[in-house]
C-alpha cells in the first residue's frame, strides 16, 4: 500500500519539474579545428538540443536524467553518439566531427582514363557532349576523337590510340565484347559506329593502363554502359537527309519495367546526287534495321537488361584502278547483316557483395563481290561473364571475374576467269576463357592502390598468359590528384592471321603511364606522359611470326573550360606521339602510318538560351603522316600533308504542344581543307593516287521529335 | 482503495500525455511560426535541426519529419551544384520518414515534386527530362490525393514560370496555374495550427512577376 503511494509520488515529481536539469555546452569543429556552425547537438529522443552558432559553440539544458546519449549531427559530416550520465552536473562535451565521405572528396584511377557519366560528378565530359560536339555527327568514336590520345585517322573505321590500330581498340557493352562495333565499309572510307549515343548512360575511353577486368587490347579500351530503364513513355520520328527512324520506348506505370525498339532505314542516294562523291557508287549505300530492349528492375537492387540489334547493309562501288592506264574500274560490292545482343542481371547479395552476369551473342557476315571474286566472311561470338565484388570497409573492392567467348570465323572465296577457277574455304574456332581478380585499396580517402592480375587461354593459340596490373593515386587537393599505372596487355593477332596454317601467338603491350589531374565544376586539366611496349608484333617478313616489336611514347594534354566566357563550353586536346614499329612486313622499326607526331583539337559550343540554339564548331589538326612510296627506298619515310579540318554545328530545339523537336544541321571540312590520308602507288611506282574523303565536304540536316506520354517536358527548369 | 490508485496512476499518466502533446504542439507552433519569418539559410538550418529533435522524440508523429524535410528543400535555393543534391537526399530522408508514419498524404507528396524540382537545377540540361518527370508525376499524385490541396498547383505554377517559353513553359502559361492555386489558398483550412500552411504568400509574389512587362 505504501508503495503504490510512493510510486504515485514519484510519478507525480516524474512528470512535474523537480526533475535535476543538466547544462550541456561545448564547441564543435572538424578535423582542421574549423568551428562547424549548424550542427545539431542533442540528447537522443528528447527535444531538448541545440544548434552551434557561427564559433561552433554550443549550450543547452537537459531535463533528462541518467545515462543518456548524446548525438551531433550536421549534413556532409558523419553523425557522433556519445553516452554520458545526467545527474545536475554541468557537461562539456566538444566533439570533432570527420567529414562525410563525398565522391568529390575521394581519390579515384585516373590514369589512362577518360569518363563520360551523368551519375558521376568529376567526369571530362557528359553523355550530352558526345551528342552535341561538333565534327562528332552523333558518332561516339566521333566525339572520342576529340579527346587527346585519339589519333585523326580517316581512311580506316576505329579508334587508333598511341601508336595502336583500330583493331587494338576493345569495344564493350556492359562488359561484353563487339566484334564489329562499325559498320562494315568499302576500302580506304572510314564508318560510323553502329550504336547511338542515347543508349548509354556511360562511356569509359581507356587509353592505356586499364583494369584486368578488360583483356584483348593492348593499346585502348572503350568501355560503353547502357542506361538502366526508360525515364518516361515517349515515342521518337527522325528525318534526315540520310534517312528516316522511328521508335517507341514505354515505361510501366509501377517504375519496374520498360521496353522499346526503333527501325530507321538509310539510303545515301539522295544525298549523293546532290552533294558529288569521288568513288562512282553503282548502288549508293543503303542500311535498314532496328533494336529491341528491355529493362526489368528484379529487386530493389537487382536490374535484368536485354538489348538486341539487327542490321543489314548494301553498297556497290566502283574505283579508277591506279594499276590500269585505260580507266578500268575495280568493282567492289557489299552486303553486311548483323547481329548483337546483349543480356546481363545484376543483383546486390546482402550487404556486401553485387553480383553481374552477362551473356551475349552476335554475327557479322559480310559478302563481298569484285570483278573476279566473290568473298563470304563471317564472325560469330558467343560469350558469358559473372564478375562478383564484394566492398571492404567504407570504400575498398575486391573484384573477381570469369569470361568464356566462344568464337567461330569464316572465310571463303571463289574466283577467277575464262582460263582458272579457285576456291577456298576456311574456318577457325576458337576456346577463350580468361579469369580475374582486382582490388582497389583505399589506404586513406586519398591514396588508393589498384591490383590485378588477369589471365587468359586461348585454344586457337595454346597458350596461357598471366598479364599483371597496377596503379596508384593520390590525391593532392580538394581538386587535383596525381596517379600512375603499370600493365601488361595481350591480344590474339589480326583476324586476317588466324587463318594461317600456323597461328602467331599473342601480341603484347606494357603500359607506363603518369597522370596529373585537377578537375573542378567548371574547369578540367589533364596532363598525361606515356611509354608504351611492344612486343611479339604479328612479323611476315619471313614467315607468319611473333618477332615483331616496337614502342610508343608521348603526352596528352587536355583542358577544359567552361566558365570564362560566358555561355562558352571549350576543350583543347593536345597529343605528342612518338612511335615506332616493326611488324607485318616492315623491314625495320619505323613510325607506321596511322601516326601522326601532333595532334591537336578545339572543340567550342555555345547555347543562345533566349534563341533556345545550340551551336558548336571543332578544329582538328594533326601533322602529315607516312605514307608508302615505292621510288623511296627508306622505307615509310614520306609524310602527307597536313590535316586541318573544320566541322560545325547547330541544334534548334523547340516544345510544340507535347511534341519537343530537334531541327540538327552540321557540316563537316566546312572551309574545304584538302586531305590527304595516304597514297597509293601502281604496282610499277610511276603512278599514284591520293586517299582522301570520299567528298570535300559533309553536309547534314535533320528533325528529331519526341513525343512524351505526359506532361515532364513542361517542366525543364532553368532556374539557377 | 486499489482501484482509486489505479485509476489516478491512469489519470496521472493520461495527463501526462496531455502535457506532452501540449509541449509538441507548442513547439511546433513556436518552430512553424518561424519558418514563414525567414529564407536565410543558417535560420532554416537551426529550424530544421529543431525540428529533427522534435521527429526524434515524437516518432509516430509525420510533421516533424515532414518539416525538417521542408527546411531543406528550401536551403538549396540558396545554394549551387552538387550541394543542391546533399540536401534534398537529406530532404528526401525525412520525406520517407513522414511517409511511412502517413502513408498517401497529399502534403508528402506535393513536398517530395518540389525536391524533384530542385534537383533539376543542378544540371537542367541533362536532368530536365529525368527529374521534370518525376516532379510532375509526384504533383498529379499530390493534387489526386487532396482535391483542395492548392500547394500542387502553386507548385505547377512555379515550373511553368521557370520553364522557357519555347519548351512549352512561360509567364502567361504559369499565370492561370499560381490564379487557381490562389483561389484554392482563399478556401484552403488547415487541419490544425500546425499542418501545413504556406505558399500563399510565394504564390501571390509570382502572380505579380506574371505581370510584370
Amino acid at each position: 500500500m505504501n508503495r503504490i503511494l510512493q510510486l504515485l509520488i514519484v510519478c507525480l515529481i516524474g512528470t512535474t519539474s523537480l526533475s535535476a536539469q543538466t547544462k550541456i555546452s561545448g564547441r564543435i569543429t572538424d578535423q582542421k579545428k574549423q568551428p562547424i556552425p549548424g550542427v545539431n547537438i542533442l540528447v537522443k529522443d528528447s527535444y531538448d538540443g541545440a544548434s552551434t552558432d557561427a564559433n561552433g559553440n554550443y549550450s543547452f539544458t537537459a531535463s533528462d536524467t541518467g545515462e543518456v546519449t548524446l548525438v551531433a549531427t550536421m549534413i556532409g559530416f558523419d553523425a557522433v553518439e556519445k553516452k554520458i550520465r545526467l545527474n545536475g552536473t554541468d557537461v562539456t562535451y566538444n566533439p570533432v566531427l570527420k567529414e562525410a565521405l563525398n565522391e568529390l572528396k575521394v581519390v579515384t584511377i585516373s590514369a589512362g582514363t577518360i569518363e563520360a557519366s551523368d551519375e558521376k560528378k568529376a567526369t571530362v565530359l557528359k553523355p550530352l557532349d558526345i551528342v552535341t560536339t561538333a565534327s562528332a555527327q552523333g558518332d561516339i568514336v566521333g566525339a572520342i576523337k576529340t579527346l587527346p590520345g585519339a589519333q585523326q585517322v580517316g581512311e580506316s573505321e576505329g579508334l587508333f590510340v598511341r601508336g595502336g590500330t583500330g583493331s587494338e581498340t576493345k569495344t564493350v557493352i556492359d562488359g561484353m565484347v563487339v566484334n564489329n562495333p562499325f559498320y562494315t565499309g568499302a576500302p580506304d572510307i572510314a564508318t560510323r559506329g553502329r550504336f547511338s549515343p542515347f543508349l548509354f548512360k556511360g562511356t569509359i575511353f581507356s587509353t592505356g593502363g586499364y583494369s584486368a577486368q578488360y583483356g584483348q587490347g593492348i593499346s585502348s579500351v572503350l568501355a560503353l554502359e547502357t542506361s538502366d530503364l526508360a525515364d518516361r513513355t515517349s515515342s521518337t520520328v527522325a528525318i534526315s537527309s540520310v534517312g528516316v527512324g522511328a521508335g517507341h520506348n514505354h515505361l510501366w506505370k509501377d517504375k519496374g519495367m520498360s521496353a522499346g525498339f526503333d527501325v530507321n532505314y538509310t539510303n545515301l542516294l539522295p544525298y549523293f546526287q546532290l552533294v558529288k562523291q569521288t568513288p562512282e557508287y553503282t548502288r549508293a549505300p543503303q542500311f535498314a534495321g532496328g533494336s529491341l530492349n528491355f529493362r526489368k528492375k528484379t529487386s530493389q537492387s537487382g536490374i535484368i537488361k536485354f538489348y538486341g540489334y539487327y542490321n543489314i547493309g548494301d553498297m556497290g562501288l566502283k574505283t579508277l584502278s591506279i594499276d590500269s592506264i585505260n580507266g578500268f574500274k575495280n568493282l567492289f560490292d557489299l552486303n553486311n547483316n548483323n547481329v548483337y545482343t546483349n543480356l546481363t542481371y545484376k543483383e546486390r547479395l546482402g550487404e556486401k557483395y553485387i553480383l553481374n552476369i552477362g551473356a551475349s551473342y552476335s554475327t557479322n557476315i559480310d559478302k563481298i563481290k569484285t570483278w573476279t571474286d566473290t568473298i563470304q566472311s563471317q564472325s560469330d561470338l558467343t560469350q558469358g561473364r559473372v564478375v562478383l565484388s564484394r566492398g571492404i570497409g567504407r570504400l575498398s573492392i575486391i573484384r573477381v571475374g570469369a569470361e568464356y567467348q566462344y568464337s567461330y570465323d569464316g572465310f571463303s572465296i571463289k574466283g577467277g576467269n575464262a582460263f582458272y577457277h579457285y576456291e577456298r574455304k576456311l574456318n577457325v574456332y576458337d576456346n577463350y576463357t580468361a579469369g580475374f581478380t582486382e582490388a582497389d585499396i583505399y589506404l586513406t580517402t586519398k591514396l588508393v592502390w589498384r591490383a590485378g592480375v588477369r589471365a587468359e587461354n586461348s585454344t586457337l593459340i595454346k597458350k596461357m598468359v598471366v598479364s599483371p596490373r597496377t596503379s596508384i593515386a593520390y590525391k593532392l587537393g580538394e581538386f587535383s590528384q596525381v596517379s600512375l599505372a603499370y600493365g601488361q596487355f595481350y591480344q590474339k593477332p589480326d583476324r586476317d592471321y588466324l587463318f594461317y596454317p600456323q597461328v602467331p601467338g599473342y601480341n603484347k603491350a606494357t603500359h607506363y603511364i603518369l597522370n596529373m589531374q585537377r578537375v573542378d565544376d567548371f574547369h578540367t586539366l589533364r596532363a598525361e606522359i606515356y611509354y608504351k611496349k611492344y612486343d611479339n608484333l604479328t612479323s611476315t617478313l619471313v614467315d607468319t611470326s611473333n618477332s615483331g616489336k616496337g614502342y610508343a611514347q608521348g603526352l596528352d594534354l587536355f583542358w577544359r573550360d567552361k566558365k570564362t566566357f560566358k555561355g562558352v563550353d571549350y576543350w583543347i586536346s593536345y597529343t605528342y606521339l612518338d612511335t615506332k614499329r616493326q611488324w607485318l612486313n616492315y623491314p625495320k622499326e619505323v613510325t607506321p602510318p596511322f601516326a601522326a607526331s601532333h595532334t591537336a583539337t578545339l572543340v567550342f559550343k555555345k547555347f543562345f538560351n533566349k534563341l533556345n540554339l545550340s551551336t558548336g564548331a571543332t578544329y582538328s589538326y594533326a601533322t602529315g603522316r607516312p605514307y608508302y612510296n615505292p621510288n623511296n627506298p627508306n622505307f615509310l619515310s614520306d609524310r602527307t600533308i597536313d590535316f586541318h579540318t573544320v566541322g560545325v554545328n547547330a541544334a534548334y530545339l523547340r516544345q510544340i504542344g507535347r511534341c519537343f523537336a530537334v531541327l540538327a544541321v552540321s557540316v563537316g571540312n566546312v572551309i574545304g581543307n584538302e586531305q590527304v590520308y595516304s597514297y597509293r602507288y601502281s604496282y610499277d611506282g610511276m603512278r599514284r593516287s591520293a586517299v582522301g574523303p570520299p567528298a570535300k565536304r559533309f553536309f547534314f540536316i535533320g528533325l528529331f521529335l519526341s513525343f512524351g506520354q505526359d506532361r515532364s517536358k513542361e517542366v525543364i527548369d532553368n532556374n539557377n | 482503495m486499489k482501484k482509486t490508485i489505479l485509476l489516478s496512476l491512469i489519470a496521472v499518466a493520461s495527463l501526462s500525455v496531455t502535457a506532452q502533446n501540449k509541449k509538441y504542439i507548442a513547439t511546433m507552433e513556436k518552430n512553424v511560426a518561424e519558418l514563414d519569418t525567414t529564407r536565410d539559410a543558417a535560420k532554416l538550418q537551426n529550424l530544421a535541426n529543431n525540428f529533427e529533435r522534435i521527429a526524434g522524440a515524437e516518432k509516430t508523429e509525420w510533421l516533424p519529419a515532414y518539416y525538417a524535410a521542408y527546411c531543406y528543400v528550401n536551403m538549396t535555393y540558396s545554394t549551387k551544384g552538387d550541394a543542391i543534391d546533399t540536401y534534398c537526399d537529406k530532404a528526401d530522408a525525412y520525406l520517407k520518414k513522414a511517409d511511412s508514419i502517413s502513408p498517401n498524404n497529399s502534403e508528402i507528396y506535393a513536398l517530395r515534386s518540389q525536391i524533384a524540382g530542385a534537383r533539376i537545377s543542378v544540371n537542367p540540361m541533362s536532368r530536365g527530362q529525368k527529374y521534370g518527370t518525376e516532379s510532375a508525376e509526384l504533383r498529379e499524385k499530390s493534387k489526386e490525393l487532396d482535391k483542395t490541396n492548392p500547394r500542387p498547383y502553386y507548385l505547377e505554377g512555379t515550373a511553368l514560370f521557370y520553364t522557357p517559353a519555347m519548351f512549352g513553359g512561360g509567364k502567361d502559361k504559369a499565370k492561370p496555374a499560381f490564379e487557381k492555386a490562389l483561389k484554392m489558398y482563399e478556401t484552403f483550412k488547415p487541419a490544425s495550427s500546425i499542418a501545413p500552411n504556406w505558399g500563399k504568400r510565394s504564390t501571390e509574389y509570382f502572380l505579380k512577376e506574371c505581370d510584370k512587362k
